[in-house]
């Protein structure tokens, strides 16, 4: 099936990657005890930890570096439509008409007044 | 004759069947937690006030859970190493290692997590903080049920192909591997967003 | 392999992993359910005539006093459009065509998951059984449109749990029909079958497929929560301050009824794009092969309907126009829907084209298929007007949205599927259909749809609002528009006989119908050239075909040189 040099390499790489995984989630951890004042900023450095530790899971144990095209061309197409359901929606919820008192709802519960 | 390409990889695509097939299902999944996600996300925003994750939620007890299906996602990897090395031996205990730390992070989540809270009145139509947290990771508790179902069978009775069709077996774990870091993904991305964000 | 001579009954036609007997079982199963939905209608369009009247021969049925009630109305109406959509059409022309003709179209000896193949009809079974328990639950049928749209449907107390728990079942054999396809197409395609060399047919179920696979996630996403808002009473969709009965609601509050509309229709406008690829499909197989010259624009068709697929995932919110949202995201999705109109026009030119100058047989099958192409024009050009955000606010919820889609679906689709009926029916059972009872049937079918539906513009026009149980009766505003409402029900009484021609002609044919050969249309596609009739169980074919050209070699020079029309694909020719 697969000679046993080149999968004791791959193993090797395995446990790497998962010591990485395990040092950033220790990170994701610490940063979210640390006062950032604004929310966004604190998603944001969420997100990019939790990109990071995605994409190592993706890339490395799921193999996702060295696959074929057309499951890049695939999965492509999955994320660009995953970020038109995301931020049309968001951007009609936020072009809502209506006061916008306490937030976004009180808007869209106008009808209710 | 049979269905081709279920081993050998077709020449012009380079994949066996089942992996696009499962490449496929995790695309359709990436879409149901991206909407799950999504909607979360704009309930957040759009509500007058919403807790902190750690003043309401075990971040200790997440945290370990995080790091055990980390864990189990290794696990499941050394397992197809193993048995691509045709060491069966060490393939039963890397699969049931995986299948043990799947139970364990479901077990810690019911019993540490579920029950507790329930025990103090906290129940999903308390508010949409509760709401959301109950029906996204018990949405992601589901999967790994299924998940844990699958590896058993390929731990049990799915293992008679390995003395029929090595190869096709190995693509077998392959695949099934492939689901499990998926959910693992998730839960990557659930952990922080639920249990450690502040609030407002 | 197992030994597929000695299968017991229940393993070759009950629980087969062959695509093909898993095609008919779907094919059955979603005409049933087709002709269910059509009675529900049935008694909605007689009750609109007639409010307020007792039904005859079923009155008994519906109330004490025997008439419709107007609860029982909204239950018929969800239902009709949940069974007609969920579990008729797209079964019908993803599960039953794309799971029978695909594979041979491709050369292939099975679906590339024969079991996930099975397993993805009994879960639909599952699922329709379950839709269709809601008549006999206590609590009723979900009452609350299709569309299911939040506050009503979290609130009610009709059978809106179990329209829920059933569509979880429907769109997982959805997710597992659709990647069984696209796999199939990609893998397993014959030596030679290049992508441009794929039947327009095989094109329209793969891009099908795509839409399903990606956008049912929401919806499901949807159910659940809708589901959790009916029966752990969370709040996803709830505002706050909710009025239900003259009292607040006493949930946590928070949720928004808007969150269930993006998402709903974020998977329904793909799926009305479901409902009419595959019928494209059909029908370009049919013009081609019947007009003896190949499809004009083949490429340009193609690339219109990957643009389409892509396209109706970001026209959704169209259906959301009177929500209260503001011109800057109206203004977005009025430009990419009269965008998407583009595509539609390119394909539906395309096959007029193809007509031009070819020999053209008016078989039963080329009918229906050229009876499509005026009434699939009536049905997109009518949805011009509702896709512009201002004129979309006399129109939206009125008779005229009810016209512009049954148009597309019924004289559209359906016309699309029943012409692939008789058009596959000898390659399926090696028998050939009565072409004097089809041809009753199209013209009945033709005369009576437009019947029906034709007037329903005049009345979306005066004002009449959809969904109403007496039809306009009670609004002055309608008082003109509501004199057809006699006639339309006359029309689907009429439509309904007609369709007894059809169901007579398929049992006949099928024990008493002349004789097919394998090619009974002369056609060039694999299914025809290469294929027995009916193709051989679990294998399709003696051996794997190699393709040698495209997929509409009619009256080609190759041909015509060797004195015939056509040259199926699967044959060489020896170049002199």
């Amino acid at each position: 099936m697969s000679n046993s040099k080149n999968i004791k390499e791959e193993i090797n790489q395995y446990i790497k990657i998962f010591i990485a995984l395990g040092v950033l989630t220790v990170i994701t951890v610490g940063i979210a005890y640390i006062e950032v004042g604004k929310m966004w900023i604190a998603v944001l450095l969420a997100m990019i930890v939790a990109t990071m530790k995605g994409t190592l899971v993706a890339g490395f144990f799921m193999h996702l570096f060295h696959e074929k095209k057309i499951i890049y061309l695939f999965l492509g197409i999955t994320l660009v439509l995953l970020c038109a359901l995301f931020f049309i929606t968001f951007g009609s919820v936020y072009n809502q008409v209506g006061e916008i008192e306490q937030g976004v709802i009180e808007s869209t519960s106008s009808y209710i007044h | 004759m049979e269905v081709p390409y279920t081993v050998k990889p077709r020449l012009d695509t380079g994949l066996y069947n089942s992996k696009l097939g499962i490449w496929l299902f995790l695309a359709s999944e990436v879409m149901l937690f991206g909407a799950l996600f999504s909607s979360y996300i704009l309930l957040r925003a759009a509500a007058p006030s919403w807790y902190a994750g750690p003043d309401v939620l075990n971040v200790p007890i997440g945290t370990l859970n995080t790091l055990i299906l980390i864990i189990s996602s290794v696990t499941i990897l050394l397992s197809w190493t193993s048995i691509r090395l045709n060491d069966l031996k060490k393939y039963k205990l890397y699969m049931g290692a995986t299948i043990f730390l799947g139970a364990l992070f479901l077990f810690i989540k019911v019993y540490f997590e579920y029950l507790p809270k329930i025990d103090h009145g906290h129940i999903p139509s308390e508010n949409n903080f509760y709401a959301t947290y109950y029906t996204i990771t018990g949405l992601h508790a589901i999967h790994i049920i299924g998940g844990l179902i699958v590896n058993l069978y390929f731990l049990g009775p799915g293992l008679k192909m390995y003395n029929k069709e090595p190869e096709r077996f190995c693509n077998r774990i392959e695949t099934a591997g492939l689901y499990w870091h998926f959910v693992d993904i998730v839960w990557i991305f659930l952990f922080p967003t639920i249990y450690l964000l502040p609030g407002s | 392999m197992s030994d597929h001579h000695n299968e017991p009954f229940w393993r070759k036609y009950i629980f087969s992993v062959d695509h093909k007997i898993i095609g008919i079982q779907y094919g059955i199963t979603s005409l049933l359910f087709l002709l269910f939905g059509f009675t529900l209608m049935l008694v909605m369009r007689w009750n609109i005539a007639n409010p307020g009247q007792a039904v005859p021969f079923i009155g008994g049925l519906l109330s004490e006093e025997g008439m419709l009630t107007p609860d029982r109305y909204n239950s018929f109406g969800a239902m009709h459009g949940t069974i007609m959509v969920f579990l008729g059409v797209v079964p019908l022309a993803v599960g039953a065509f794309g799971n029978y003709v695909v594979p041979i179209q491709v050369g292939a000896p099975d679906m590339a998951f024969p079991k996930l193949n099975m397993a993805s009809y009994w879960v639909y079974f599952v699922g329709g059984v379950i839709m269709l328990s809601s008549f006999f639950m206590p609590q009723g049928t979900a009452s609350s449109g299709w569309t299911m749209y939040a506050p009503l449907a979290s609130i009610a107390n009709t059978g809106e749990t179990i329209w829920l728990i059933s569509m979880l079942f429907l769109i997982t054999s959805s997710l597992l029909g659709s990647a069984n396809i696209i796999v199939t197409v990609v893998q397993l395609r014959a030596p030679g079958l290049t992508w441009m060399r794929l039947p327009f047919f095989v094109w329209t179920q793969f891009i099908t497929s795509f839409l399903l696979l990606l956008a049912f996630p929401p919806l499901q996403a949807a159910a659940i929560f809708q589901f959790m808002d009916r029966v752990f009473g969370t709040s996803f969709f709830l505002p706050s301050g909710l009025y239900v009965g003259g009292e607040v609601l006493n949930v946590a509050g928070g949720g928004t009824p808007l969150l269930w509309q993006h998402l709903f229709w974020f998977l329904a406008h793909p799926e009305v794009y479901v409902l009419i690829l595959p019928a494209l499909g059909i029908v370009a197989e049919i013009l081609a092969n019947n007009s003896r010259k190949p499809l004009w624009g083949y490429r340009s068709m193609v690339y219109s309907g990957i643009f389409l697929g892509f396209m109706s995932f970001v026209v959704w919110a169209h259906h959301m126009f009177l929500t209260g949202m503001g011109t800057t995201m109206a203004a977005f999705f009025q430009t990419t829907t009269m965008i998407i109109s583009i595509p539609s026009v390119i394909i539906l030119s395309s096959l007029f084209i193809s007509l031009w100058g070819g020999s053209i047989r008016f078989n039963t099958p080329m009918l229906f298929a050229l009876g499509f192409l005026p009434m699939f024009g009536i049905g997109g050009l009518t949805g011009l007007p509702l896709g512009l955000a201002s004129a979309d606010i006399h129109l939206h919820d009125t008779y005229y949205v009810i016209g512009h889609f049954h148009y597309v679906v019924a004289p559209g689709t359906i016309f699309a599927l029943i012409a692939g009926i008789y058009y596959w029916f000898p390659k399926v059972t090696g028998r050939k259909t009565n072409e004097l009872l089809g041809k009753i049937h199209f013209y009945g079918s033709l005369v009576f749809m437009n019947g029906i539906f034709f007037p329903m513009f005049f009345q979306g026009l005066a004002g009449v609002s959809r969904r109403l149980y007496d039809g306009g009766e009670t609004y002055l505003h309608a008082q003109g528009a509501i004199q057809y409402n006699d006639f339309m029900a006359f029309s689907s009484q009429m439509l309904f006989l007609f369709q007894l021609f059809f169901i007579y002609n398929l049992i006949y044919s099928l024990f008493k119908g002349e004789k097919s050969s394998s090619n009974p249309w002369d056609a060039t596609t694999l299914e025809w050239g290469a294929a027995p009739s009916p193709p051989l169980p679990h294998l399709n074919f003696k051996e794997i075909p190699n393709v040698y050209r495209s997929a509409y070699d009619y009256s080609s020079p190759d041909a015509l040189n060797k004195g015939v029309d056509f040259i199926p694909q699967n044959k060489k020719i020896e170049k002199a």
